[in-house]
């Protein structure tokens, strides 16, 4: 066999490294580590998180707004059942404001009715007195003249006569209520 | 390494199949050589590509976080998403807590410096995942056991050490075998695979690519109507391979940002394990 060639081929060894691609490497991964480390990776952690802040930024305002939609929804329904109570509580208090009108409208009505059926007795009292009265008077002028008339005398002396009528009139009386007892 | 240096034990034949070396170019600057072997290859394109995949993220992710608009335009959306999917889908939901903002940087720094340098190689003209070179695989890893290690430290002190080799609920009969399974595990193979992983399946992709090229260039060249017409099939297969290899890419960026999550939730969290 070619010793010579195997050996030239064992000092040109494929595992032996080449010293400069060693120190080249490692100084190449250093400066990559450097730039990665100084700027690529905060950048990129900075857009991230800007990113991730805007999304949960978002979210949360959306959220903020729901909210506060709910919230004004629930006034507004609490400002409907207020409204609606009080109209309830309103139409009740008409209700029975109109009952205790119309009773006392009522009860004027019945005392005025009272009022007035006493005022006309008392009138119609008044009247049949005043109509007693009236009646005596003619009744006896009437009387007079009548029985002047029959008797064919004139009764001219007043007061005798009207003593004989009011006697006539009195027994009358005594002789109704008499009968009427 | 046998197997690996083979092909160059053939070169008689008339296919010359590209080697390990061809993925390293020649040096721009020949620098160093004077400090002895490991810094012999001097400073090349792979380094030029670590520089700027450095530029590329950091001139997209400081535009795209400048603005920091409520409404993010297609690029500030871009570079947000970029940024959330580390930040949540790897920080938030491996280490969790509440501190795992400390460690999004890191975690995003790395899936971000190893995609773009991973996708360096599926761009024609650049053709190089910057972590098909050992010493970029072995420095990232570094980084990161440095990194947890020194987390489980400040964390829970020197106990961190026995926390982590010293499971609970074992046997103590069992304890002289797992221990030592322990610390093997967790301290010696743990960083060598976080590396390997990425630079294996980064440098394998990038042979089979540059493999599958020199082939069609050797068979549509040859001469051979039989053998320029077979070259398509290889193409064919070669496009297929490219595409699964954008995949592999873009896998072991979130593999290895994965595992450095994880380590670092073990080392937080080493007395609950």
């Amino acid at each position: 066999m070619d010793n010579a060639v195997i050996l030239a081929a064992g000092s040109d060894s494929p595992l032996a490294p080449n010293m400069w691609e060693f120190f080249v490497t490692l100084a190449g991964f250093a400066l990559l580590f450097f730039i990665v480390k100084k700027f690529v990776m905060p950048a990129f952690e900075k857009t991230f998180a800007e990113r991730t802040e805007a999304i949960e930024g978002g979210i949360a305002k959306a959220e903020a707004a729901q909210a506060e939609a709910n919230a004004a929804l629930d006034e507004y329904k609490q400002q409907l059942v207020d409204a609606r109570t009080e109209a309830n509580r309103i139409r009740e208090e008409a209700r029975a404001e109109g009952a205790q009108i119309l009773a006392e409208l009522k009860e004027k009505a019945g005392s005025e009715a009272a009022r007035i059926t006493e005022q006309a007795h008392v009138q119609i009292e008044a009247e049949r007195q005043a109509a007693v009265v009236s009646l005596r008077a003619e009744v006896g002028a009437l009387a007079t003249d009548l029985a002047s008339r029959i008797v064919g005398e004139s009764l001219s002396d007043d007061q005798r006569s009207a003593r004989v009528v009011d006697r006539f009139l009195a027994d009358l009386e005594t002789q109704s209520a008499g009968a009427s007892k | 390494m046998i197997a690996l240096a083979l092909p160059a034990t053939t070169t008689d034949e008339g296919f010359v199949p590209p080697t390990i070396s061809d993925t390293h170019y020649p040096n721009i600057l020949p620098w160093g050589g004077e400090y002895g072997i490991w810094f012999e290859a001097g400073f090349g394109k792979q380094m030029l590509m670590i520089i700027l995949s450095v530029v590329l993220i950091s001139t997209f992710f400081l535009i795209a976080s400048r603005k920091g608009k409520m409404v993010p335009g297609k690029m500030q959306f871009l570079g947000e998403m970029s940024y959330g999917f580390v930040r949540n889908s790897v920080g938030k939901d491996i280490i969790g807590g509440k501190d795992f903002m400390k460690y999004v940087p890191w975690l995003f720094t790395a899936f971000f410096f190893i995609i773009v340098n991973n996708l360096f190689g599926a761009i024609p003209g650049l053709q190089l995942p910057s972590f098909s070179h050992p010493g970029s695989a072995y420095a990232i890893a570094a980084i990161f056991y440095i990194l947890w290690v020194g987390i489980g430290i400040q964390k829970h002190g020197l106990r961190y050490f026995k926390l982590a080799v010293v499971p609970s609920g074992v046997p103590w009969y069992i304890l002289p075998i797992v221990v030592p399974i322990e610390i093997i595990s967790n301290f010696l193979v743990r960083p060598v695979t976080h590396s390997l992983r990425l630079f294996a399946t980064m440098l394998a992709g990038h042979l089979i690519v540059m493999l599958a090229g020199s082939a069609i260039e050797f068979m549509a060249t040859s001469g051979s109507i039989l053998l320029a017409g077979t070259s398509v099939l290889v193409l064919g297969g070669a496009l297929a391979m490219y595409m699964l290899e954008i995949l592999i890419m873009v896998l072991q960026a979130y593999v290895f940002t994965l595992l450095a999550a994880i380590y670092i939730e073990g080392a937080l969290n080493a007395d609950a394990h």
